[in-house]
């Protein structure tokens, strides 16, 4: 389970996170969502320690993150961009996150789940963005960590591989693992998140599932919810919208 | 194995493997062996060979080690997403880098001094010229990641790392040449030493001259530094002086990535 309390951080003169408080829990998908620019990445490299917080603190089962590594044991992470040392290859990169981590990882299950196989001993810089990405879904999975974070894993994967990541977040909350994810894909929103976390200028704006977000907004769709959402909070520009056709 | 170790491990052999690392090695494999073979006399090749090292080292160091940290860029929030200390990921990367480095120039200078077959005078001249080599690139590495840290944009960091490294090797000589003509007047080698010890490139190029026949040519300055430099505490000063190089550079930068949002 993860506790944010009152997390706020600014770059610079610039406020990216303000006071969020947010319990996530186990055996859910988290789907966070907003516009860009709105603190969604921010949120999860807090977490993560990649970002350190200027007030707040982050609790993860008990154990407060700050000043803290070992807590990442538990967590596998997926960035947005898969950048690997050039002259690695597949499996030397494997080797070496084990070797860093210290337990059972089972990399070859993953791999033959996504047709990895011939890539084995190709040089990183040589594989297509594609197949980057799924190494990268790899280091998130293989150590069974019980909290899983996606940021906008569908970049660059086709639709099958998409369909199979899919899938396996599916399974891992089967597990009960905490699965935070971010992305502007709504369809993956729709069919994967038990709450939606919409940011908005470094504020939840809602918290809920996808129904109570549709339901609030009074529309029909999510995307519709989510549109109608954002342009609530356009106050001053005034934009004329369209009826639906 | 300590974590720290891993990370050196990885980022040495990473390193290693690129063609740069092996060009690098060649390269001065190759200048080495041909100074060797036509100058026909050791201590002008040793004294080419200063140069050039004095010239390059520092240049290709701080280059290797600017490119380095910001292509890694990604990779390294990668890591710190792993069960990892930050100050041990962080100086696991410098000090892979500046070993293969190091060994890229030792084997290069030492492999050629091996065909030469030269003696052991001569080699304990080499050895000192391949260890302030070393030294340089420990210094310049260090220097090349503390920019990199202070500087989030790529072109700025690699421009201001290619100024400090341009400043230390060609522009603090012609300011310390204009100061000796201006206070020609005054007795200044307790100054000119004190000056050369804060350039790193300076200080190794006065403690390798020193040990060649040509310190005869310096004259009168040469025989001041070598009342300063000759004996062993001057010796051990300017060594602290180039290991203090390495430390404060290195220590800034392990103390802002420390702070540093990723």
């Amino acid at each position: 389970m993860i506790q944010i309390k009152e997390l706020a951080k600014s770059f610079g003169k610039v406020p990216v996170l303000k006071e969020i408080t947010l319990q996530l829990e186990a055996g859910k998908i988290y789907a966070f969502l907003g516009p860009n620019g709105s603190g969604k990445t921010t949120l999860i490299k807090s977490i993560l320690g990649l970002t350190l917080p200027d007030a707040g603190e982050i609790i993860i089962d008990n154990e407060n993150i700050k000043n803290n590594w070992r807590y990442k044991s538990r967590i596998g992470y997926m960035p947005q961009i898969a950048r690997f040392p050039e002259n690695l290859t597949m499996m030397e990169l494997f080797r070496m996150t084990k070797d860093i981590r210290k337990t059972t990882a089972n990399e070859e299950d993953y791999i033959a789940y996504f047709n990895l196989e011939e890539s084995r001993e190709k040089a990183l810089k040589n594989l297509s963005g594609g197949t980057k990405q799924k190494v990268n879904a790899i280091l998130a999975l293989m150590f069974n960590p019980d909290i899983l974070i996606f940021d906008e894993p569908s970049v660059g994967l086709d639709p099958v591989s998409h369909l199979r990541l899919k899938d396996l977040m599916r399974q891992e909350r089967e597990k009960g693992k905490t699965i935070l994810l971010t992305t502007h894909i709504l369809s993956e929103v729709e069919e994967l998140a038990d709450e939606v976390i919409f940011l908005l200028e470094g504020k939840i704006y809602f918290k809920g599932t996808v129904k109570e977000l549709v339901e609030t907004q009074d529309e029909n769709n999510l995307e519709r919810a989510i549109a109608r959402l954002l342009l609530r909070t356009e106050k001053k520009t005034k934009i004329q919208y369209p009826e639906a056709a | 194995m300590n974590a720290l170790f891993k990370i050196i491990k990885y980022s040495f052999y990473d390193t290693l493997r690129s063609w740069w690392a092996l060009f690098y090695g060649l390269f001065f494999l190759v200048i080495t062996t041909t100074l060797l073979y036509f100058s026909g006399d050791f201590n002008k090749a040793l004294v080419s060979l200063l140069n050039l090292v004095l010239l390059l080292v520092p240049l290709i160091s701080t280059v290797f080690g600017v490119m380095y940290s910001y292509n890694s860029r990604e990779f390294t929030e990668l890591l710190l997403a792993q069960p990892l200390k930050r100050s041990h990921l962080f100086l696991g990367q410098y000090l892979g880098l500046t070993l293969s480095l190091v060994l890229s120039i030792s084997l290069g200078l030492g492999a050629a001094f091996l065909l030469h077959a030269g003696s052991v005078a001569e080699s304990g001249q080499l050895g000192m010229l391949i260890l302030c080599g070393s030294l340089l690139t420990a210094i310049f590495t260090g220097i090349a990641f503390l920019v990199s840290v202070l500087f989030e944009d790529r072109i700025k960091g690699f421009g201001i790392a290619i100024l400090v490294w341009l400043f230390s090797a060609v522009i603090y000589d012609g300011l310390f040449l204009a100061f000796l003509v201006m206070f020609n007047d005054y007795p200044l080698e307790k100054a000119t030493i004190g000056i050369a010890l804060f350039n790193p490139i300076d200080l190794s190029r006065i403690m390798i001259l020193l040990r060649l026949e040509t310190a005869a040519l310096l004259g009168y300055t040469g025989a001041v530094f070598n009342k300063f430099f000759g004996t062993v505490p001057g010796m051990l000063f300017s060594f602290s002086a180039l290991l203090l190089w390495i430390f404060i550079p290195l220590l800034v930068f392990l103390k802002k990535v420390q702070r540093k949002d990723f």
